[in-house]
């Protein structure tokens, strides 16, 4: 046993060459001053001085993330009022409110989960319920999680090969849309299977015992029970997808626009993307850093809400085994 | 005889189908069933084409760049300059570097805490205590990269001019802090699970031959974990080199050889959100930006390949 394994200088005796007394069977060892009971208290009180040590980097890093989170609080708490909420920015975007950046990233995201929630589903329950196991089978689900690790920013240019320029969407609520919605498919896809295929078989089996068909089976017995599974999935996705800049920077976003959307072909501003141009490119960085701070305190209130509501979801319906199997 | 079997759950109308109101009705059924499942199946292939999509699309558009930038000076030349007066260079190994060298730093930090938190959480952490610590960490993990990229501008770029005497805090290291926080959720996300996975077995074996748990931890559990483990860090090096916009944001963003910490620099990512916006449709430049994308993807692509055969190679080693 190398000592930099054991972590502290206490830990001279070879752990191995303990044969037969292990230090948790024994405890008349432990307690006794001989000088093996000596050791393996040593021993003992070095591993969980080492986990003490291991937890070093988690509370450092959990600290940080609750440090960072407080820090937004404490600067853009300040900013927030009615007005800023329901108001255009006005002079230049050095005052005014971020009214039009809200209701473009509620209708993105929304755009984008009417493509991917149904097609996402769709495809779960194939690939839980139906799919053979061959190599087809086997493409699909790498092509699934080759997606999911595709940066977004790839994503973008291919909204604006497809979407913007093919397809002649131009930069549009419904380019952006489109573009967010192939990129939170996969994580659509990956949770709704993991919820559909929790449900036991004896659900299908008994649908199907008095003459259901299968799609019967599925729609009626399966899919309402992993309802709340998918739903889990579904917030998880909007909170990562509200917070996304990359896919919707050239299929989309702007700056600013006077009107609100009015159609699915209009270009639209964004909370992230407002985030970006206070902080990055405003001629007057500093005079708005205050607007900055309240636009980043919104868009986390929006993430923490939704990752707030799926995180009760999943944890009710696991703390108790329903089906009883 | 409807009536009696109703409990089961199964509701009226497909019941009366089921006793056999008639041929026509039995026939819709099967038909909605068909369809269904075709349905599905169309679904499920549509993640396969997109993937397809993209890589068409990528090398379609960025195969123009080669009709006036020669291959050999893309992959090779040391200079990325679209915009010079005169003859403007397309070289992709200052990006390129830039994406490696910020995403290794970044992984250097990343990867000890990660695992290390990572056992923790596994080998140690029980009840309330260890939800706790995960959600957290899968909280961070939705954390939108824009907001981070704001708090290293705002705070971390300032600690580190005052810190180190250097005029700009934008530049390698603080980019390569943010990169390695971002990584940080996956590593110990995937590490986490690749403990767990490890049979009970393993760690019994190693109490009844009296180690102790860290020893158990380190010695037993975290060899056996190895292939789940590299491929967290595969997944966590896919997080890092593909994050565009809180890179962006504190990189300082010249597009110079990577050559100091404390340097300003850019990455893959970050040169094709700065300058799709400025380059001219149908230009060189433009497709540039859409090779410079396919390069990003196929270093994703091959990183995911890796990853799932690690993968693959854990859950087979534990199944007998």
């Amino acid at each position: 046993m190398k000592n930099e394994i054991q972590g502290t200088e206490d830990s001279r005796g070879p752990v191995n060459g303990m044969s037969g007394s292990g230090p948790h069977s024994n405890p008349g060892i432990l307690e006794s001053s001989t000088p093996v009971g000596k050791k393996l208290r040593r021993t003992r009180s070095a591993s969980s001085f080492g986990f003490w040590i291991l937890a070093v980097p988690l509370v450092a890093f959990l600290g940080f993330i609750v440090l960072m989170f407080y820090y937004l609080f404490r600067n853009g708490l300040g900013v927030i009022s009615w007005r800023f909420l329901t108001q255009p920015p006005t002079h230049g975007m050095t005052q005014g409110g971020i009214w039009p950046c809200i209701v473009g990233t509620v209708l993105v995201t929304f755009v984008s989960l009417i493509f991917s929630v149904p097609v996402g589903v769709c495809s779960a329950i194939y690939l839980s319920e139906y799919a053979p196991a061959n190599y087809v089978t086997r493409a699909i689900r790498s092509s699934i999680r080759s997606l999911a690790g595709i940066p977004s920013i790839v994503y973008g240019l291919f909204g604006v090969a497809l979407f913007v320029s093919a397809m002649r969407l131009g930069l549009s609520v419904l380019a952006s849309g489109l573009t967010l919605g192939l990129m939170n498919l996969p994580w659509i896809i990956a949770t709704a299977e993991e919820a559909i295929s929790a449900i036991p078989g004896s659900f299908r089996e008994g649908a199907l015992a008095l003459g259901a068909t299968k799609w019967e089976a599925i729609g009626r017995n399966v899919l309402p029970y992993a309802f709340p599974g998918i739903l889990t999935g579904v917030l998880l996705a909007v909170a990562r997808t509200m917070g996304e800049t990359a896919p919707i920077l050239f299929t989309g976003v702007t700056y600013y626009t006077k009107q609100l959307p009015t159609s699915p072909l209009n270009k639209f501003m964004a909370l992230p993307y407002h985030l970006f141009t206070l902080s990055t490119q405003h001629e007057q960085m500093l005079k708005v850093r205050p607007l900055a701070f309240g636009t980043a305190m919104v868009l986390l209130a929006f993430v923490l809400a939704f990752d707030g509501v799926a995180f009760a979801f999943r944890l009710r319906a696991s703390s108790s085994n329903k089906w009883q199997v | 005889m409807s009536a009696s079997l109703k409990p089961a759950g199964v509701s009226g109308t497909s019941l009366q189908a089921v006793a056999g109101t008639g041929q026509p009705r039995r026939r819709s059924r099967k038909l909605t069933d068909r369809a269904a499942g075709v349905v599905f199946w169309v679904s499920a292939l549509l993640s396969a084409v997109v993937l397809l999509g993209i890589l068409l699309f990528l090398l379609l558009y960025g195969v123009r760049t080669f009709r006036e930038v020669p291959v050999f000076r893309f992959l090779f030349g040391t200079v990325w300059n679209p915009d010079a007066y005169g003859v403007s260079s397309f070289g992709l190994i200052p990006l390129l570097l830039g994406s490696l060298l910020s995403t290794a730093i970044a992984l250097i930090i990343a990867v000890p805490l990660g695992i290390a938190s990572a056992i923790l959480i596994s080998e140690r952490l029980k009840g309330w205590v260890r939800v706790t610590a995960k959600t957290l960490v899968e909280l961070f993990a939705g954390f939108p990269s824009v907001v981070l990229g704001f708090f290293g501008l705002v705070i971390l770029a300032p600690f580190i001019a005052h810190l180190f005497h250097v005029p700009s805090g934008l530049n390698l290291l603080n980019a390569s802090l943010l990169l390695g926080l971002m990584s940080l959720p996956t590593i110990i996300s995937v590490s986490d699970d690749a403990l767990r996975v490890v049979p009970h077995s393993y760690r019994e074996g190693a109490y009844a031959l009296g180690a102790t748990p860290w020893t158990t931890a380190f010695r037993i559990v975290l060899p056996a974990a190895k292939s789940g483990i590299l491929a967290a860090v595969m997944l966590g090096f896919g997080r890092a080199v593909g994050e565009t916009m809180a890179v962006m944001m504190v990189a300082g963003n010249a597009p110079l050889m990577p050559h100091s910490l404390f340097q300003p620099f850019r990455t893959i990512t970050s040169t094709i959100a700065i300058e799709l916006g400025e380059s001219a449709f149908g230009s060189a430049h433009y497709y540039s930006l859409f090779a410079l994308g396919f390069v990003l993807f196929l270093i994703a692509l091959g990183t995911n390949l890796v990853a799932e055969s690690l993968m693959r190679r854990a859950k087979r080693s534990f199944t007998l």
